[in-house]
């Protein structure tokens, strides 16, 4: 399908509909081992265009490694991803190793690779919040402030797809709220599909969805509100966590009208 | 008073830290010092090599290096300890078997401590082509692949994701950091090639603020040791190449004075 925008770039609202039916990315089947440890068990994962799921699970659960396989830097030993063709991703990694023996600044870390305009590059960094540290070395922005540097790389890709890796890790409260905003607003914005990787269950509960939470296998998917009624969710994250997440969500529950719910409405077969 | 191996040996000393300035400052950028370390001990096994198959040694060594990169290249992907490990054992072999191998070739006396230490002054016609080809193939390599080898610089999960071929890209490197390894080792030795990599690259950091000025300040500060190396070499007659070492060396001490900070924010 043609993806069409409108003059600002952004997608226009026919083709978010249209884009919405299929998926941009799906996983299925997929499986993973690192010697005979099993990583992932047959793992099914899809994301739509203006749609947020948010991946959950404890350490180890082999999100990162999923994460990697649906970017295609790793291959699964079975199993198959299905990229809607010519799907641009935009990434923003966990973190990044920054040595000061290597001279770049924010600005030349942004435009390594493709050259931007700089009425964009200024745009962009307004959007994220990080138009004060253009100038600075990348080896002296803080953690916070280089989520920020992440994902502004990843928004001036003008991504269909954007997978951002704990976005949140390192954050301070007060701009934490800030960054859900933003999330929301970019999805608006851009009608594109966001995929989270998240331990932060505020997030997850506010801004996503669908949330798919991982234990190797898929051990429950759906929107927060059934995840959080889910006794597997429950088993694995404790009685506690869950309880706080359904009294949280029955509070907090909203649709975002923006956008029609692009999610076909029985989409429980991974549970 | 200046004789022709002289300019021989100014030439080609310049040519190669013209490709050692970049390539070692991936090699700082990336903290692969060890890799070149590790090529710079397969270097008797190809003299070893080329004795048997009756090639240049040099030519030799070129491609044994090349051989050993790519080894390499395979067992950092599916090392079964760590790489660190896996690279101290074969190097050490490398460097041992070819030790023996040279030992038997009885009728052919090797002069080791010219490969040991290197000899900048016995450069000759053929390797000043040798040292010059790969010259520029390795800069041309290198501008061509410039922006992928700064992607993966920078992490190669970001690389690959937006599409870099981040395995060819680091072959490319590797190999690119053989070719230097071969040709330097003519010049300052095997036991000091990976210093006329590692040393401009370093004292170069403190004069740069961008990337591509890194690697010509890199370039630069190698040549000018090499000048400044040779001469002072001809004036107190001591070994040219640890001269030349010892003036980047210099070039390094005093980057230290220079406070990086004010470099960048200028």
């Amino acid at each position: 399908m043609p993806v069409i925008r409108n003059g600002n770039g952004l997608l226009t609202d026919e083709t978010i509909a249209g884009l919405g039916r299929t998926p941009l990315i799906k996983a299925l089947k997929i499986c993973v081992s690192l010697g005979r440890r099993s990583v992932l068990e047959s793992v099914d994962i899809e994301v739509h265009a203006g749609e947020i799921v948010t991946l959950v699970g404890l350490n180890g659960a082999g999100k990162s490694t999923l994460v990697r396989i649906l970017l295609g830097i790793i291959q699964p030993d079975e199993g198959t991803v299905e990229r809607r063709p010519g799907l641009k991703i935009g990434y923003s990694p966990q973190r990044l190793r920054r040595d000061p023996i290597f001279p770049v600044t924010v600005r030349r870390f942004l435009t390594l690779g493709t050259p931007f305009a700089p009425e964009r590059l200024e745009a962009v960094l307004q959007e994220v919040g990080a138009s004060a540290i253009l100038s600075h070395p990348m080896a002296e922005v803080s953690g916070g402030e280089l989520h920020r540097v992440l994902l502004a790389r990843a928004l001036l890709r003008n991504p269909e797809l954007l997978v951002l890796d704990e976005p949140l890790a390192g954050v301070d409260i007060a701009s934490q709220s800030e960054l859900y905003g933003l999330l929301t607003r970019i999805r608006d914005r851009y009608g594109c599909g966001i995929l989270l990787v998240s331990h932060d269950l505020h997030l997850v509960m506010k801004e996503t969805d669908k949330v798919v939470c991982l234990n190797k296998h898929v051990c429950c998917s759906g929107t927060p509100r059934e995840i959080a009624r889910d006794p597997a969710f429950s088993t694995l994250f404790g009685k506690h966590i869950s309880e706080w997440l359904a009294a949280y969500s029955h509070s907090h529950d909203h649709r975002h009208d923006a956008l029609e719910d692009p999610a076909p409405p029985n989409d429980k077969e991974e549970s | 008073m200046f004789a022709d191996f002289f300019f021989r040996a100014l030439i080609g000393g310049i040519a190669i830290t013209l490709a050692a300035g970049p390539i070692g400052c991936f090699v700082v950028w990336l903290q692969v010092a060890y890799f070149g370390t590790a090529l710079a001990h397969t270097v008797l096994l190809g003299v070893a090599l080329g004795y048997l198959l009756s090639i240049d040694p040099a030519l030799a060594v070129l491609i044994t290096c090349f051989l050993f990169a790519g080894c390499l290249m395979l067992l950092e992907r599916r090392a079964p300890v760590s790489l660190d490990t896996v690279l101290g054992v074969l190097a050490h072999i490398a460097l041992a078997g070819g030790l023996v191998a040279l030992a038997f070739m009885e009728q052919m006396r090797v002069d080791l401590l010219g490969y040991l230490f290197g000899d900048i002054l016995s450069i000759g016609h053929a390797d000043l082509w040798l040292i010059t080809g790969t010259v520029a193939v390795t800069l041309t390599a290198v501008s061509w692949q410039w922006h992928n080898l700064l992607a993966i610089t920078i992490d190669r999960d970001l690389a690959a994701a937006e599409g870099v071929p981040v395995e060819r890209v680091r072959l490319l490197l590797i190999f690119l950091l053989a070719a230097v390894i071969a040709i330097g080792m003519k010049m300052v030795g095997m036991l000091l090639v990976v210093a006329l990599v590692i040393i401009p690259a370093a004292a170069a950091r403190r004069f740069a603020s961008t990337p591509e000025f890194m690697a010509i300040m890199a370039a630069v500060i190698g040549a000018i040791s090499v000048g400044a190396g040779l001469m002072v070499s001809l004036a107190w007659d001591i070994p040219a190449g640890p001269a030349i070492v010892l003036v980047s060396g210099i070039f390094f001490l005093a980057g230290l004075a220079n406070p990086v900070r004010k470099v960048f924010r200028s």
